[in-house]
């Protein structure tokens, strides 16, 4: 009985060491950290707070905030199956004026992968989940307080604020949001970014190291697309219609710049 | 026999304490009144508690939710004043600052399924955090009130007696005050009392009420007296050009509506309208008699054949007001539960 005990364990072993032999790379059983970097920049210069840009209409803005939600993180592997992040441990607020914010550090299993995808805002299921469900950045009465409508339940997905000499009085603002109403059906900002990695370089997830994928997010996006935002016609766009036009051209804004692997 | 008397002092006594633990055991939680229909409220991820209603009252009647200490949610939810702000069209703030409404009854909140005039907040829970942050009205942050809690001598013990921690997050905050504000039923009105066969109408009460559900009813459903709907009743436009549910739903077809509000305690309620345009009932009653006005979201029950609004004679309104006086329920506002303690 003995010995039949030690047999069976040693051809588990073998024939589990002979398995590893088959994938030596990498154990999609053991999670691993990626992180997605968010670089925000404005055209083609690095994004400073406060610092002076030009928008696609020609006008001038001087950006002082920016700020937005990414969630619901999904990751295609390149056999084509895919990963997504558990929504709990999904949703990253991302702030300019704060360097922190700047990567949203994931754990998943290890492996290389092709597509990137997430939400830019909120779902609506998160939206409306019971107050205890949303803490951290989600925290409507605390973290994300400066990202909530109290008035209007609902997150605010991306706020760009800033001034322009084009802007009759002065500021612009920018707060975008609409997850599609409660009861009665409205606006629904929610937008689905997709990101091919295979071109610049797929990230290799494997425990021990930090693999990094690093995203160029160009906010001067929000003002060019299916439609030409004018600061002096446009300063001021929160729960407006016209966001559904904003939301279509900052869709646009994510660009897979280059991974470090 | 001195030591009978003891033995029946002693017997006495624990009678008396008896009783004492008794009474302060007798918190009954959230009871559904008879003949009210299934509350809306997620009782299921927040049950109330004697512990967590008392906190939610001291944090209603705190001013330390204010951005300067100086306004409570009691200033402009007067108990006496049904839980409005009595007197006042629109509700004064920190430093006197005037918002652009009136402000909303703390009344049967947990058959609620929206909150505001425009129905712009869809879970109690979520509610305060509005005329907190909102600068005409409080002023502050919810995280810089948790903040002054967790300084203060007493609530920690108090949130951990209520919710096991003394750790005062925001979700526990909003919970407590959901707690307090869920207790608030108002169901002892005299009309109650007839349902329940404890007290007849009077003749004109009567005759007032068969009136109400002939020209009333269908929007200001028995028993809450609201059907919880959104609707625009034909006031004539103001220069502050208030849209209602609009503003939440960007559809053109909700220009114009606001939420059907209870008529229970009107008595200690005016002035009346989302903007307390009304200061009486009769000022109300007119309206629908011979001043709505037509527009393109206009009620269609306000819409009857060769009629604008809803056709009462002065002697209909009248009896029409005597039966909306049964709905005052006076245990409702001076109730001890729900007062400053």
């Amino acid at each position: 009985m003995k010995q039949f005990l030690i047999t069976a364990i040693t051809s588990i072993v073998l024939f589990s060491s002979c398995k590893k032999d088959d994938t030596p790379e990498y154990n999609s059983n053991i999670k691993a950290p990626l992180s997605i970097e968010f670089d925000n920049v404005a055209g083609s210069s690095d994004l400073e707070l406060d610092g002076g840009y030009k928008t696609a209409n020609g006008d001038s803005i001087y950006i002082t905030k920016l700020k937005y939600y990414v969630s619901n993180f999904k990751l295609t592997r390149t056999d084509g199956t895919v990963y997504t992040v558990p929504q709990e441990d999904s949703y990253f607020l991302v702030d300019e004026s704060d360097e922190a914010t700047h990567e949203a550090e994931l754990e998943i299993p290890e492996g290389e992968y092709k597509t990137l995808s997430f939400t830019l805002g909120v779902d609506s299921l998160r939206s409306t989940m019971d107050i205890s469900q949303r803490t951290g950045v989600l925290d409507p009465a605390g973290a994300g307080a400066d990202m909530y409508w109290t008035w209007n339940s609902g997150y605010i997905f991306f706020k760009l604020e800033g001034t322009s000499p084009q802007s009759m009085m002065g500021d612009v603002m920018y707060h975008i949001g609409g997850f599609g109403g409660y009861s009665s059906s409205t606006i629904n900002n929610i937008k689905t970014i997709t990101l091919d990695l295979s071109t610049r370089g797929v990230p290799k997830v494997k425990s021990g190291k930090q693999t990094n994928v690093h995203l160029f997010v160009d906010a001067l996006k929000m003002f060019t697309g299916a439609t030409n935002v004018s600061i002096a016609a446009n300063p001021m766009v929160m729960f407006d219609p016209f966001s559904i036009s904003i939301a279509n051209n900052y869709v646009s804004m994510f660009k897979h710049d280059h991974t470090e692997n | 026999m001195n030591r009978k008397h003891i033995f029946v002092i002693l017997f006495l006594l624990a009678g008396a304490i008896a009783c004492k633990k008794e009474m302060i055991e007798s918190f009954e939680g959230f009871k559904n009144p008879a003949g009210f229909p299934e509350p809306v409220y997620h009782f299921a991820t927040n049950p109330v508690t004697k512990d967590g209603f008392e906190l939610g009252r001291k944090l209603f009647y705190d001013t330390r939710l204010s951005v300067n200490n100086t306004i409570s949610c009691g200033n402009c939810h007067i108990q006496t004043s049904g839980f409005t702000h009595h007197g006042h069209n629109v509700s004064h703030g920190i430093f006197d600052r005037l918002g652009t409404r009136n402000s909303p009854a703390i009344m049967n909140l947990a058959w609620s399924t929206h909150f505001m005039w425009d129905g712009g907040i869809f879970d109690l829970d979520l509610q305060p955090i509005a005329p907190i942050t909102n600068h005409v009205e409080m002023g502050e942050t919810v995280v810089n009130v948790v903040n002054k809690l967790k300084e203060d001598a007493e609530y920690p013990s108090l949130f951990e007696k209520a919710f096991g921690s003394r750790e005062i997050s925001n979700t526990n905050f909003l919970k407590a005050m959901s707690q307090f504000m869920v207790m608030c039923v108002s169901n002892n009105a005299k009309y109650d009392s007839v349902t329940r066969n404890q007290a007849v109408f009077t003749e004109d009460e009567q005759n007032g009420y068969t009136l109400f559900k002939q020209k009333c009813n269908s929007c200001h459903t028995e028993p809450l007296f609201t059907d919880q709907s959104f609707r625009n009743n034909g006031l004539p436009v103001t220069t502050r050009n208030d849209m209602g549910r609009f503003a939440v739903t960007l559809q053109e077809q909700d220009k114009l509506k606001f939420k059907v509000p209870s008529l229970r305690n009107l008595s200690f309620t005016p002035p009346y309208m989302h903007d307390g345009r009304f200061l009486t009932i009769d000022a109300v009653l007119e309206h629908y008699n011979a001043a709505v006005q037509i527009t393109p979201t206009l009620d269609p029950q306000l819409q009857q054949p060769g009629h604008t609004g809803i056709a009462m004679s002065a002697e209909e309104k009248r009896l029409i007001n005597t039966f909306l006086k049964t709905l005052d329920d006076r245990v409702f506002i001076t109730d001890r539960r729900f007062s400053e303690q």
